[in-house]
């Protein structure tokens, strides 16, 4: 049995989405019965399931924790499984439909599902891997909540690799070498983590043409991000380590 | 497309023109409370080794900073590649050191 907030109210939303593979798409229009607690991802569930059911996109977990179900809504990027329709339609016209677009700067793979693999791979060139200093057998070290590497690796840590920042970014848009807010962010959780030993491999790994130096500070990563994370803050900190190890010869 | 010696440059040549801007606009405002004139200006420039250099090092920084600039703008609007990128940021950086250059040569001299 439906629960209040789960039974359809009289009215019904206009929703575009956009339908296509890498070459080309075009926006599709359906009507969703309107519930009055629904998320963007609910409605896109229901297309796939009652109206057209090839609709392709990605979700996993429902609850904001696996940062697969992100997708353009409204020209903006945003998690679908925790972002109410309410909220997404807030400042848009009487009349205009609710768009939902594969995510920004990603390759479509068809609808709303994107490659996600140069995101990954931009993660492992900014040496986002984590370089033990001990073995298994040596004590685990301990390492201080209250230290200033700790906090500003906490303050970072949360991400959910939903790519949202890397769709909400220009500089990506701009230039394909560019490794993105989110990568960059991983690179600086572990500059800060005192048990890495990857400091200066890493340093260099985010310096080449495609590091951190391009970032423009335009803030839309951290805009953006659903986790409210400040990859821009972290940007900011790697160039920052960058330069005093670039002026010190170390990199 | 930019590395960490590049953005030095940049941010480097950026704190170098910061007080050349602030001397310059001090200067221009001085030099004209009695009307703007090219023998003014010369009469003060002319021979002059501190005028020179302090020219000469504004001309330098602004060089490196604005092709470094006009670099970024280069790949990310016109998708310029890495070749091409390196013979732009030169011909523009001499071009502006050129250019500048005779500027300077041409009134403190």
């Amino acid at each position: 049995m439906l629960s209040e907030a789960e039974k359809p109210t009289a009215e019904f939303l206009d929703v575009a989405i956009w339908r296509g593979n890498a070459k080309r798409g075009v926006f599709h229009s359906y009507k969703v019965p309107q519930l009055e607690n629904q998320t963007i991802l609910d409605v896109v569930s229901y297309v796939q399931r009652h109206i057209e059911p090839k609709l392709t996109y990605r979700f996993a977990c429902r609850v904001g924790m696996c940062g697969s179900c992100a997708m353009m809504v409204n020209g903006r990027p945003m998690w679908t499984c925790r972002t109410h329709v309410d909220r997404a339609m807030r400042g848009i016209m009487r009349g205009n439909p609710l768009t939902i677009e594969p995510l920004r700067n990603l390759p479509v793979i068809k609808d709303l599902a994107c490659d996600m693999s140069g995101f990954f791979e931009k993660w492992t060139r900014a040496e986002g891997r984590f370089h033990p200093t001990r073995t298994r057998s040596e004590a685990i070290e301990a390492i201080s909540p209250d230290s200033d590497a700790r906090k500003a690796a906490n303050e970072a840590i949360e991400c959910i690799n939903c790519a949202v920042c890397y769709a909400a970014c220009d500089a990506v848009t701009g230039n394909k070498h560019y490794l993105g807010p989110a990568a960059l962010n991983r690179a600086w959780t572990l500059i800060n983590d005192q048990r890495d030993g990857g400091r200066n491999l890493r340093l260099s790994a985010v310096s080449g043409k495609g590091g951190c130096h391009n970032c423009h500070s335009q803030q839309s990563c951290s805009n953006y991000c659903p986790n409210e994370l400040n990859p821009t803050m972290s940007i900011t900190g790697l160039k920052r380590e960058t330069t005093k190890a670039a002026l010190k010869r170390e990199i | 497309m930019i590395g960490v010696r590049l953005y030095l440059a940049q941010r480097l040549s950026a704190m170098v023109m910061v007080p050349l801007v602030f001397g310059h606009l001090a200067i221009m405002i001085y030099a004209i409370r009695d009307g703007l004139s090219a023998a003014e200006i010369l009469s003060r420039t002319q021979g002059s080794i501190f005028w020179g250099l302090f020219y000469g090092l504004f001309v330098i920084a602004a060089a490196i900073h604005a092709s470094i600039g006009l670099r970024v703008l280069a790949h990310e609007y016109l998708k310029i590649g890495n070749t091409n990128l390196n013979l732009l940021t030169g011909l523009i950086g001499s071009g502006f050191l050129i250019l500048g250059a005779r500027a300077v040569i041409a009134v403190t001299l």
